[in-house]
């Protein structure tokens, strides 16, 4: 899968055309990926996107015009713009508003906290592999295998449906879910590293393995490990939403947008503009992801 | 070729084993005692005793495994804790109904795919493309679910033109090939082709455009070979790497058909899942993860060999 050359990729962009070593260097690299980001207004715009959703989670309680656990008979499915619900009222008549700027909250942890955790694990066992090569290697990318041979949706229901629901069980189930693909391909990329020349002259001069790891190794695998990484916040959040829309998530009446989902899908006849409300707040942050991730990775010229 | 598929087919054995190992350990990592799994609420103590013994709960773990893979093989799941019938009797039809939709779906969307991948390629940077990149891009990062029910809304609610639930109609769990029954597999299966439709469009379009660029296309083009000509080679050069990633999509779609059963109450594996999850109804779910993912790896393995026929020069260890 991952055949991104570490080394070298810096130096060819996307399209695989060669960029003038001499210019991009003379300014330091990461100078040059956040130049190249700059430039482009799509990345951007999602940042923006991203970073609005992110404050508005954090800052909830600041910003959320009504408490967002409230019900009232009054407001129960009201329309947008009704008076005191600027979005709507949900089934119980609670503010969507509110609802949606606090479900941000356990969305945006189910997306991101498993990666991070999966990029730690996963990525030290990709590495480990990768360097040591022989068995230790067959041992650790076997075991990933085995766990690669679930669907991904299958295997996060297939565990927290065994562990149980709640949102502990949702983040040990999702980290699960990521590690074996970014061990691969953590594997993938340092066993390219480490037979490269300068790595081989290190060792030569007698660097210890610690060193090989920390000085050349690492430089140059957590570039494309990162990349790779970052493309999977957004199948987190979405599989996140579907274990709460499944019931398997944080129950109710926590604000949360896959639960959300799940609870207002009985309201779709009634009125289904403000049902279809969580759902979209899943996508346009999934989507905002997904196009960063992409964007990080022509700016930093990796190639998956 | 024989040897590498013997060889390829030995791969498979230790992550077979080692997904049953998964499947097996299902039932122990949860917070209950297992053997509450796999008895009704309503048991006495006596009875509880007799299951222990006879399930073999009472042995060590090593043991139990062997026990249940035993009769794994042969199909005896146990009873389900829903309807108190053999697994395997509520299991066989709802995968039967799963694969109805997952196959159409894989058609449709490897079809599409496949083509407009290839015209988003061949304009590469021109406005065409540029849609076809959006699409896929919004393919990926949709909730899928999300989509079913807002196609549900537009088509079912607003329009009224196509049925939101069911196999077909009155809830008939029968199936022929008729118009009504046709009509009801329309949006779970549009629902379930978006993620694959994407991913495969995504990577047709990335393997037609690096080939594109190969010297013996430009070679093709400078000895006069035009449009339809040359679009052969091609085809027969992105044909694996689209070959692999549609093999991956099937056992992901199979994966997402989950949450889609859901929405639309389609009685396939997906909503056997959902009912064990919501009644805590391990040995069915434990069932139906181990056939489901069986059926990834054999199809896994069957991609390999295909691929290796397609194109010799990709021979895997």
């Amino acid at each position: 899968m991952a055949n991104g050359t570490a080394g070298t990729s810096r130096f060819v962009d996307v399209t695989g055309t060669q960029v003038p070593v001499g210019g991009a260097r003379a300014q330091g690299y990461w100078a040059s990926v956040w130049k190249r980001l700059r430039r482009d207004p799509v990345s951007l715009a999602c940042a923006a996107i991203l970073l609005l959703i992110f404050l508005a989670a954090i800052f909830a309680p600041l910003i959320a015009p009504h408490d967002p656990y409230r019900t009232s008979v009054r407001f129960r499915l009201a329309p947008f713009g009704s008076p005191d619900r600027v979005l709507g009222g949900d089934e119980l008549g609670r503010d969507m508003l509110s609802r949606l700027i606090y479900g941000g909250r356990i969305s945006l942890l189910m997306g991101l906290l498993p990666v991070v955790m999966a990029t730690l694990i996963g990525g030290s066992l990709g590495i480990i592999a990768g360097f040591i090569g022989g068995k230790t290697n067959m041992l650790i990318m076997r075991v990933m295998d085995v766990f690669y041979a679930f669907p991904s949706v299958l295997l996060a229901i297939a565990i927290s449906g065994a562990l149980g629901a709640g949102l502990r069980n949702g983040l040990i189930a999702l980290t699960l879910v990521h590690i074996p693909p970014i061990a691969r391909v953590s594997e993938s990329v340092t066993t390219q590293v480490r037979s490269f020349d300068f790595v081989e002259a290190a060792r030569a001069s007698g660097a210890k393995a610690v060193t090989l790891i920390r000085v050349h190794v690492l430089g140059n695998v957590l570039g494309p490990i990162l990349i790779y990484a970052s493309t999977k916040i957004s199948l987190s959040i979405i599989i996140a939403a579907g274990l709460s829309f499944l019931g398997l998530g944080v129950s109710p009446p926590e604000a949360d947008w896959g639960l959300m989902l799940a609870t207002l899908r009985q309201s779709i006849y009634v009125n289904p503009y403000v049902a279809a409300l969580p759902g979209a707040m899943i996508f346009i942050t999934s989507m905002c992801f997904n196009m960063l991730s992409d964007g990080l990775r022509s700016a930093m010229d990796v190639r998956l | 070729m024989g040897s590498y598929i013997l060889r390829r087919v030995l791969y498979a054995i230790p992550i077979a084993l080692g997904v049953t190992i998964i499947c097996f350990s299902l039932i122990y990592i949860g917070p209950t005692d297992p053997i509450q799994a796999v008895v009704p609420d309503d048991a006495t103590a006596e009875d509880i005793e007799r299951i222990r013994i006879a399930y073999g709960f009472d042995k060590p773990i090593p043991v139990q495994y062997l026990m249940w893979l035993g009769r794994a093989v042969t199909g005896e799941f146990g009873n389900s804790l829903q309807s108190n019938r053999p697994v395997i009797e509520d299991l066989l039809p709802a995968i039967g109904n799963t694969f109805r939709i997952a196959i159409v779906a894989m058609f449709l969307s490897a079809t599409v795919a496949f083509v407009l991948g290839s015209i988003a390629a061949f304009n590469h940077g021109r406005w065409l493309d540029r849609i076809v990149t959006a699409f896929a891009v919004a393919g990926v990062s949709i909730p899928h679910f999300w989509l079913a029910i807002v196609m549900v809304i537009v088509f079912s609610v607003e329009l009224g033109a196509l049925p939101a639930m069911g196999m077909g109609p009155d809830g008939s769990s029968s199936w022929q090939l008729d118009w009504t029954h046709v009509k009801h597999m329309i949006l779970p299966v549009i629902a379930l082709s978006v993620i694959p439709m994407a991913t495969i469009m995504r990577t047709t379009r990335g393997a037609v455009l690096e080939i594109l660029g190969q010297e013996f296309v430009q070679t093709l083009r400078a000895k006069g070979l035009a449009g339809r000509r040359i679009l052969l080679h091609i085809v027969k050069n992105a044909a694996p790497t689209v070959l692999a990633v549609t093999g991956l999509q099937i056992g992901q779609l199979l994966g997402g058909s989950i949450l889609i059963e859901t929405v639309f109450s389609w009685p396939g594996t997906g909503r056997l899942l959902n009912e064990a999850i919501f009644k805590r109804d391990l040995p069915t779910l434990q069932a139906t993860i181990l056939l489901l993912a069986m059926f990834f790896v054999t199809l896994n393995l069957v991609v390999d060999v295909v691929q290796t026929w397609v194109d010799p020069r990709i021979k895997r260890g």
